[in-house]
């Protein structure tokens, strides 16, 4: 089924994938949303993930932070096991607090930003560095302010999220996830929300975010953004990877026919 | 007749007509009808010698009935603090994956909020008869129940318990109005359950659980009156140990009343000012507390005429 156009390997290779799926599944009561997703995201790497909505692309990146629990295969994000703990030849489901700690090192940025309405701009991105890392004030107030002037808010620190347009929410999201320093960000729709002139400006955080060397798992529907971004783009269809490899050979020369149907529908 | 003979000319402007307002006859009719009647109300209240209001103001700051205000807010406020705290347990526990745990909470609510809170009262008065020694299942602990029971410890139980049943509604309510992608996005970030609850959803519930428990506190305190009948002495008891006396039972039930009145209003102020705490970042602009909205009635008096009048 999985076409791969050709190995992309933009970190160096006897490195471990940061991210390894082998089998990944996952159901919804009867339904089966993903069907066996294996997947390598190298350190650094930058890998749009596309597809018609209900090819199961949001539900696999859920997972990988275990905001779904999968029902088969196996999932390591830095070789750790996402949701198990391996004893022997036993898997252990991890406790919450376990969960919440692996977490720490994976941000995630939602569609509707998901900002905490009742704190500012500042506080919602020292709440998780100061509570969950018990890191010290004055850094992450500095790292805080810091990452606001990278996103291009450093006015806004003291605004409420309601005063903000989605742009500026969805940039004040990504530097909340950023502020935990994660070694892997997961966007997911991040600009489907947004109104068509407000894309751009979360976009370029975002391509800001890619030069820095980020590992990043993007949900999108802006095939630009996928072709001049990303390293690798996985077409998934029907809760399977159909095509995969670099950006302009799976969206400028797609392969199989699901791909490109999908294709011309969104181009 | 033609309505186009009167259409203007081009050119004509507002400033040669003159404003005729819209007349509302049906106003100045409903409006007298209901003046009259208050009229007629004040004017019985007044000349009926019965009311006695000369009581009224002998009363009215009665060394006892002080002390039943103080009895009554007591109990109020100990009822409520007991009542919303056991409440938000109740609320987590309803909302709860265990099947026991859950069924349990809502046992609870079902039992406490289907019987009357008079009839609990009185259980709890007269609990000695179901347990006279109070042991915890614990060997060594025996409590008296006549001792511990005491009149006003069966209040605090019977209104405390009872608030408890309702207060976890209204906390289950407000947290289940919380966008699912709120509790997503702090474990995403790691916070654990207990942090997400106590920084993210109950902070943000309590815009939705505020103005009913507002609601819930001026109701409690009305509610006090009810353990007059376990001869506990608040405001309303102590207004009936005086007129058991003097038999002037309607001065006293009026001095009741008014207090009643006097310390409602001031906590439906106090609601006013939780509520805009809790409404932070939610609206563009929060509502004035009542203290600005006094403020802005007197400046705009003041200020008539000067031109700053309209300005808000």
């Amino acid at each position: 089924m999985t076409i791969n156009t050709t190995m992309p390997l933009p970190s160096s290779p006897e490195r471990l994938p940061l991210v390894r799926a082998e089998g990944v599944r996952k159901s919804f009561g009867d339904n089966e949303v993903l069907k066996g997703i294996d997947l390598h995201v190298q350190s650094g790497e930058v890998v749009c993930l596309i597809g018609a909505s209900g090819s199961g692309k949001s539900t696999f990146l859920r997972c990988v932070n275990h905001l779904e629990k999968i029902d088969g295969g196996l999932l390591w994000v830095a070789d750790r096991a996402v949701g198990y703990r391996i004893k022997g030849d036993k898997l252990h489901e991890q406790s919450h607090n376990e969960i919440c700690a692996d977490r720490t090192d994976i941000g995630m940025v939602f569609q509707h930003f998901n900002l905490f309405p009742h704190m500012t701009v500042l506080e919602n991105l020292m709440e998780a560095p100061l509570r969950v890392l018990k890191q010290r004030k004055a850094d992450v107030r500095r790292r805080a302010l810091d990452l606001l002037e990278k996103v291009g808010l450093s006015e806004k620190a003291d605004a409420y999220p309601r005063h903000l347009s989605g742009g500026q929410q969805q940039r004040v999201a990504i530097a909340r996830a950023l502020c935990m320093q994660p070694k892997l960000m997961l966007f997911d729709e991040p600009t489907s929300a947004l109104d068509p002139e407000l894309v751009g400006e979360v976009l370029r955080v975002m391509k800001d975010l890619a030069r820095t060397g980020m590992t990043m798992i993007v949900v999108t529907h802006e095939m630009g953004f996928a072709r001049d971004v990303a390293d690798r783009v996985v077409f998934m269809h029907g809760g399977r990877i159909i095509e995969e490899g670099p950006a302009e050979a799976v969206i400028g020369n797609p392969q199989h026919e699901r791909t490109r149907a999908f294709l011309s529908a969104v181009l | 007749m033609s309505s186009l003979m009167s259409l203007p000319k081009v050119g004509t402007t507002r400033g040669q007509f003159t404003v005729v307002s819209a007349r509302h006859p049906w106003r100045w009719v409903a409006g007298t009808a209901v003046a009259a009647v208050v009229v007629l109300l004040l004017v019985s209240a007044v000349s009926n010698p019965r009311f006695g209001w000369d009581k009224v103001a002998l009363y009215f700051r009665d060394v006892a009935i002080i002390n039943g205000i103080g009895i009554t807010l007591f109990l109020t406020v100990v009822c409520m603090a007991a009542g919303v705290g056991l409440g938000v347990v109740l609320a987590v526990m309803q909302l709860s994956a265990n099947p026991v745990v859950k069924a349990s909470a809502s046992a609870y609510v079902t039992i406490f909020r289907g019987t009357p809170v008079l009839v609990q009262l009185l259980f709890w008065f007269n609990l000695s008869a179901l347990y006279p020694e109070i042991t915890f299942g614990i060997p060594g602990v025996s409590l008296d129940a006549n001792q511990i029971i005491t009149p006003l410890a069966a209040a605090v139980l019977g209104l405390g318990l009872n608030e408890a049943a309702y207060m976890s509604e209204i906390v289950r309510a407000g947290i289940q109005s919380i966008d699912q992608g709120q509790g997503e996005a702090a474990g995403a970030l790691g916070m654990s359950r207990i942090q997400t609850l106590t920084r993210v959803i109950l902070p943000q519930a309590m815009r939705v659980i505020i103005p009913p428990t507002g609601n819930e506190f001026i109701g409690m305190l009305k509610m006090t009156s009810l353990v007059s009948v376990l001869a506990v002495p608040e405001l309303l008891y102590s207004a009936q140990i005086i007129y058991s006396k003097n038999l002037q039972v309607v001065p006293l039930l009026l001095v009741a009343s008014i207090w009643y009145i006097i310390v409602t209003t001031v906590f439906s102020v106090g609601q006013g000012y939780l509520e805009r705490h809790f409404a932070r970042g939610t609206s563009r602009s929060a509502p004035p507390t009542a203290a600005a909205r006094l403020r802005k009635f007197f400046t705009v008096h003041s200020a008539q005429g000067s031109g700053k009048a309209g300005q808000s």
